[in-house]
């Protein structure tokens, strides 16, 4: 009963501002609705994976926003795991040097602010990298400077489009393979040696629908031009110093909960496993691995899932994520409020999707208790 | 940081209680009863507003709302600056945090009719977009930006001009957005850009900032016209127009010669009823505004007129170094140009 009054309560009040919000809002004369987001948007957008004109509309403007956000998270995600990883495992490490160096990286980055060290990252790219007419070369037509990260990439042709759909099917061959291992092993006892067969099938497809595409191998190779490097694929300063900064203080984070999981492990498991016979890799693969997980995945999301919030502090070092282009969408259209119910509504979205496939592996790798 | 901040002003828009219409024309009551002006100023713009080495505000921004204080509180001290930068400024007009907002903002269909804000108005820059290069890169013109990285900062009318300037050209541009005024400078200066977009007075401001000022240019090409001036909250017209005269009143006082060294001598002696009338002896301008009848003369005498500030913040002998150009005044061949005072 006084559950159902505090709901009532609840969506009374709600209904009070949003009543409230519209009444203020028509007085002032501040133009609201979400009509903006199918007018053309009018500004450029520096990078980016989806194709964007000015010409397009706001919708689309926040589309590619928010696809540089996942890009940038995504990246993070990984670089940050592998670090983390390697550093956390580094902090137990018997070599005083390894464990030594894991301390002060943990240490240093946890307690600096990460606005700071995006700044701090930005800096160094921007002060130390020659201009762009003049890049330093990593390999042929790979070039670094104030621009970023150039590359040379291949030209969209069918053999590639042929190709990125066959990836599947032989992913999903590699998969099949394995099936057919294990079930054969609880059958028989005999395990078949499947994984370079599995890794032929998972490449092989591909290739095979590389070459059946006519094998284009034509490149587009990046040139230095009077201004700086153009062509091939490109990775901003902005974009790098955006990942650094936010893998390598996530990873500090990171370290630390890969560091508690292994010792949560008690060592008599290990023990245990050696006394059955399991051999060193399979001990921990079998014994140690999932205890460990258990312990390391649910922090590991909120790591990730801080590190996606977080994604929105590019807009101090210029790279163009949901919240930048947010940010200038209201400043030509003026309707804050619409605008920043979107960004809450999808960094929500992005985020429960996250915890929700974090919490599928959780549930698979998590210890079955009986 | 950004977000939280125009989060706030926006849940504070919506959370506000009494309705809108309550507070409109109250905004001088409001202003009176606080015993000062909030006025929204830029963070960092030299000749507009900008803090000197004592930590005042300067500019010739930061003076029109002086002129206001000196007017409606008898004091051009009793101002309040709240510096913005361009994403916060209009949430912050909205949201009721300031009084005017004065930061170099340009005048436009779009802002004056949609955001809840009038402009009053009152043109005090006339300003255009241009562009800045490194005097190495040997550019003389923007047409040739062809293929250059650009900075910009977010939020401005600039971002529109320069994508609109170069898809009529047909030329192909990078761009790279930043927040804040300082962050741009920063990565224009460090060599990540090649050019540096936006007012051509913000040009002349930022190049102070260089640490050798003689190895960057300014293009001759100005992309669209910037008129810049104040606004204040819409229905509200009483504080509109308060604002609105408090600024033709310094213009007036150019064009009569009225300075701060010479309003007293002249309130004392002058028998042109012109000048009488804008140093308070003639008849009185004042009670239709709800002012007082020596309103004109405390802004010439406290903050002068609007030649002594532009040679003050922003003229040749000052390290922005403009000229008076369109701004001078209508009987010296420029735009600025006062309706009658009386």
């Amino acid at each position: 009963m006084v559950q159902l009054a505090l709901a009532a309560a609840l969506v009374l009040a709600a209904a009070f501002l949003w009543t409230n919000l519209r009444e203020n809002l028509a007085s002032r004369q501040i133009r609201s609705g979400f009509g903006f987001l199918r007018e053309p948007a009018g500004f450029a957008i520096g990078e980016g994976p989806v194709p964007y004109t000015p010409s397009d509309s706001y919708l689309w403007a926040l589309a590619a926003g928010v696809a540089n956000t996942l890009r940038a998270s995504a990246v993070g995600i990984v670089l940050a795991t592998i670090v983390g990883t390697l550093v956390g495992v580094g902090r137990l490490s018997r070599n005083v040097l390894v464990r030594g160096a894991s301390t002060a990286y943990v240490e240093t980055l946890r307690n600096v602010p990460l606005l700071l060290q995006l700044l701090a990252w930005y800096l160094v790219l921007t002060e130390l990298l020659p201009e762009g007419t003049d890049p330093v070369r990593l390999a042929p037509h790979v070039f670094l400077s104030k621009d970023g990260l150039q590359l040379p990439v291949p030209v969209w042709a069918r053999g590639w489009a042929l190709a990125l759909a066959a990836l599947p099917i032989g992913l999903l061959g590699a998969w099949a393979l394995f099936r057919w291992a294990r079930s054969r092993r609880e059958r028989t006892g005999h395990t078949p040696q499947v994984l370079w067969p599995a890794l032929l099938v998972a490449l092989g497809a591909p290739v095979l629908a590389w070459l059946a595409g006519g094998a284009p191998r034509e490149l587009d190779v990046p040139e230095v031009t009077t201004f700086n490097v153009s062509g091939g694929v490109g990775m901003t300063p902005e974009f790098l110093s955006l990942v650094l900064g936010l893998s390598a203080f996530t990873a500090a984070y990171i370290a630390e909960i890969v560091r508690s999981g292994i010792l949560a492990v008690p060592r008599g498991q290990i023990e245990a496993a050696a006394a059955i016979g399991l051999s060193h890799r399979r001990a921990l693969r079998l014994v140690v691995l999932p205890q460990a997980l258990r312990v390391i995945v649910p922090p590991l999301t909120s790591q990730y899932l801080n590190l996606i919030k977080n994604s929105s502090l590019a807009v101090a070092i210029g790279y163009p994520d949901l919240v930048s282009i947010t940010n200038t969408a209201i400043n030509q259209n003026g309707q804050a409020l619409e605008s920043i119910l979107l960004i809450m509504s999808v960094y929500l979205t992005i985020n429960l999707l996250t915890a929700l496939a974090m919490g599928w592996y959780n549930r698979r790798v998590a210890l079955v208790e009986r | 940081m950004e977000l939280s901040r125009k989060t706030a002003l926006v849940l504070a828009l919506a959370l506000t209680t009494v309705p809108a219409t309550a507070s409109a024309g109250k905004t001088l009551d409001g202003v009176r009863q606080r015993g000062q002006v909030v006025c929204g100023v830029n963070t960092s713009a030299p000749g507009f507003s900008s803090t000197d080495s004592q930590g005042r505000w300067r500019g010739i921004d930061v003076d029109l709302c002086r002129a206001v204080a000196a007017a409606v509180l008898n004091d051009a001290n009793k101002v309040r600056f709240v510096p913005l930068n361009s994403q916060q400024r209009f949430a912050a007009l909205q949201a009721g945090e300031i009084d005017i907002l004065s930061r170099n903002t340009t005048w436009s269909l779009t802002r004056d009719a949609s955001l809840g804000i009038v402009f009053t108005g009152t043109i005090n820059y006339f300003d255009g977009q241009g562009f800045m290069v490194p005097k190495k890169l040997k550019v003389d013109s923007a047409k040739k930006l062809g293929g250059a990285t650009v900075c910009v900062q977010a939020g401005t009318t600039s971002e529109k001009n320069v994508t609109e300037y170069f898809s009529k050209l047909g030329l192909k541009y990078k761009s790279v957005v930043f927040d804040t005024a300082e962050a741009i400078q920063a990565a224009f200066f460090s060599g990540r850009c090649q050019a540096y977009t936006t007012d051509m007075s913000d040009l002349a401001g930022a190049r102070t900032h260089a640490s050798n000022p003689q190895d960057y240019v300014v293009l001759p090409e100005v992309i669209s016209k910037e008129p810049l001036g104040p606004a204040v909250r819409r229905g509200d017209d009483e504080w509109f127009q308060i604002v609105r005269w408090s600024f033709y009143a310094t213009v007036e006082a150019e064009e009569l010669g009225l300075t701060q060294a010479n309003a007293d001598k002249l309130r004392a002696e002058s028998k042109d009823p012109a000048v009488q009338r804008l140093l308070g002896t003639g008849e009185d301008t004042g009670k239709l505004l709800g002012l007082d009848k020596d309103w004109t003369y405390r802004i010439i005498k406290q903050v002068g007129n609007y030649g002594e500030s532009f040679e003050a913040n922003m003229g040749p002998k000052t390290p922005v170094g403009l000229p008076r150009g369109v701004n001078n005044l209508w009987s010296h061949g420029g735009l600025m140009y006062a309706p009658p005072i009386r």
